[in-house]
């Protein structure tokens, strides 16, 4: 099977799409000539032009807004906000409109919009440009939220989120771009709400988001060596969220721990947490642990941000304490 | 400013004109008389006094074409024609509404009049609106969209980048702005420098006008002027239209805010029977046509309150549908 880059898995799901129906186009900043701030849309200008690979003055709450209103009256937009971070300048029409239009109309508005982006940290991009907030727009009834974390999964997940009726927060991450997997050449889609498991164990269950699931199966396989067999499981969508996979999987190995680079207070893990003791509590031998990122913002010296953003050492860390 | 409109408009549509005034001043106040009698849930924001801009505009619009709504939007949904019966029914939050009870007063809809619903956020809808031009523009339909604000919100960013962007992709879009001096209790000379809104489009390079939004065919006027530039693909336009609310902001505020000379003064400018005189002078109707319409609407209302009063609440989880 042929190896390709995350990036490039992007790009092909957002040429196949457009390809296939003529309603799909691109809004975003720099999407165009320039081909993506991390090239995901490299390559689609060229062979799309003006119309369909829009370019957008600086307005996220204008490219966000004009999104929402070209998918309520007959496209179907995929709007590109550069960074999670700047989707806070578009959070009214995210927020407030897209994911409640349809309800607030009593079902006559559909708005079949995608809202891409990218998160997190590791590249000393600092505080303005390395957060993940999908715990915002999980929150959020009328959203869907995913995070794809590898190229096989990024093209299934983003092909199927063009084709939802529904307002998506598709969130991809900028250091997993470069990483590369196998693809299959053939079209196939991934339906939401259904988590992937990437490696199978009996002792420990790791429940991990987006560019996480990398570290956790390094961790699983430091731990392998110390005799601790790790489930490392990626939910993928976070809403709608595949609870059943998680717990089937806490009442086999009966401990628990998620991880991902949002900050802990009040991040997806704490629902996800909370979710696994109202209806699997008897699995649980041993209190739940969030590894996830410090409550701070996240630093620019490469030192404190390591620090700060979960790595494998941390991982590791607590299974040893869980399995002791 | 525009000087007083031609005698070659249609006969016809100025009655039509003013048959939505009458209807929106009506719907309005009897709106507001149930309101107070408690029997409408949640807040009313009230178009009594700006019947014209609603009118006027709308007359220059097709079926087809989309307009995005505000908070005080009743008088816009009611000129681009929607059912008296349905709209109360949805203010009674019942399920025959025309969003089942899900939306009330500031989020009314139809798709299919082209009213992308009014919007409870200020200026919420005027970045949707440009993306419902440039979807008109995509899909080559010669669809135009209005978007109403009023004053308050051509200071809120996302106006601005909307006009940007409009302005910059020549998009189908008139900007209506319904400059009733007020936002809430912020008069317009403590909450902008300027005192034409319309100069603003100037800061993104399309035409700006301003007119007597008390006056229906005078809005009508500037409206289809911009409506035939931005069909034939010359982008957008900014309509100011000065008019003035006769209640507060919502039904129960006193408004103390407003010095009562002003507020009589405008009152005294009443738009409706203005234009019923001067339908009159120039022939367009005689008294007893127009006396023969309001008896025809005040029917139509008692009508539509007795169709919301009859028909059927939600049930509590019919909250849990059309997600």
């Amino acid at each position: 099977m042929p190896q390709i880059l995350y990036k490039e898995a992007v790009r092909d799901a957002l040429r196949e799409e457009m390809i296939r129906d003529d309603r799909v186009f691109l809004i975003g900043l720099d999407i165009g000539r320039f081909g993506g701030t991390y090239k995901a849309t490299a390559g689609l200008w060229e062979e799309f032009g003006d119309e369909r690979v829009r370019d957008a003055p600086l307005s996220e709450a204008a490219i966000a807004g004009a999104a929402v209103g070209a998918a309520m009256t007959g496209l179907r937009p995929v709007a590109e906000i550069m960074y999670i971070d700047f989707m806070t300048i578009a959070m009214d029409q995210i927020v407030n409109q897209a994911a409640k239009l349809r309800y607030m109309s009593g079902g006559q508005a559909e708005v079949p919009v995608v809202f891409r982006t990218q998160e997190g940290g590791g590249r000393a991009s600092a505080a303005q440009h390395a957060q993940s907030l999908e715990a915002w727009f999980a929150h959020i009834p009328g959203l869907k939220v995913v995070l794809p974390a590898t190229p096989f999964d990024v093209k299934g997940l983003l092909k199927t989120a063009v084709r939802d009726d529904r307002p998506v927060v598709f969130i991809e991450h900028k250091l997993l771009y470069n990483t590369a997997g196998e693809v299959p050449a053939e079209e196939y889609l991934i339906p939401f709400g259904q988590a992937k498991i990437h490696r199978r164990g009996s002792d420990l269950t790791i429940v991990a988001l987006s560019r996480m699931v990398l570290k956790a199966l390094e961790a699983a396989e430091q731990l392998a060596g110390e005799g601790i067999e790790a489930e490392v499981i990626d939910p993928r969508t976070v809403v709608p969220l595949d609870l059943e996979t998680i717990l089937t999987s806490v009442e086999k190995t009966g401990r628990l721990i998620i991880t991902h680079e949002a900050y802990s207070r009040c991040g997806v893990g704490a629902e996800i947490a909370a979710r696994v003791m109202e209806e699997g509590l008897y699995y649980l031998e041993r209190p739940i642990k969030r590894v996830c990122a410090l409550d701070v913002p996240v630093p620019f010296a490469p030192v404190m941000e390591d620090y700060v953003i979960p790595n494998v050492a941390r991982l590791v860390e607590a299974a040893r304490s869980l399995c002791a | 400013m525009i000087t007083e409109a031609g005698m070659a408009l249609d006969q016809e549509l100025m009655r039509r004109m003013h048959l939505t005034m009458v209807k929106i001043r009506r719907f309005e106040a009897r709106a507001v008389e149930l309101f107070m009698a408690q029997e409408l849930p949640g807040f009313l924001h009230s178009y009594l006094g700006e019947e014209a801009v609603a009118a006027g505009a709308c007359a220059a619009l097709r079926d087809d074409d989309y307009i995005t709504s505000t908070h005080r939007g009743h008088g816009h949904v009611i000129a681009k024609g929607l059912q008296l019966d349905r709209m109360m029914a949805e203010l009674y939050a019942k399920t025959t509404g025309y969003c089942k009870g899900k939306g009330g007063s500031m989020h009314i809809a139809d798709f299919s009049h082209g009213i992308l619903g009014a919007n409870g956020i200020v200026a919420g809808g005027i970045p949707i609106a440009a993306g419902a031009a440039l979807s008109a523009k995509m899909r080559c339909t010669s669809q135009v969209v209005v978007s109403f604000f009023g004053d308050g919100a051509s200071n809120q960013g996302v106006f601005h980048e909307a006009a940007n962007l409009a302005a910059i992709w020549d998009l189908p879009l008139i900007f209506l702005c319904e400059n009733n001096f007020y936002a809430v209790s912020t008069s317009q000379r403590r909450h902008q420098k300027i005192g034409d809104i319309s100069i603003r489009a100037a800061a993104y390079g399309f035409p700006g006008v301003t007119v007597d939004g008390n006056h229906p065919l005078l809005v009508y006027q500037a409206v289809k002027q911009a409506v035939d530039r931005a069909r034939q693909g010359l982008g957008p336009t900014l309509v100011e239209c000065r008019t003035y609310k006769w209640m507060g902001h919502y039904v129960g505020d006193p408004g103390a805010y407003r010095p009562k000379e002003e507020v009589e003064a405008w009152r005294g400018k009443d738009p409706l029977p203005r234009y019923e005189r001067y339908l009159v002078e120039n022939g367009v109707s005689t008294p007893e046509e127009i006396a023969a319409v309001h008896q025809q609407v005040a029917a139509e209302i008692e009508a539509a309150v007795a169709f919301a009063r009859e028909s059927p609440a939600p049930l509590p989880m019919d909250a849990l549908a059309d997600l």
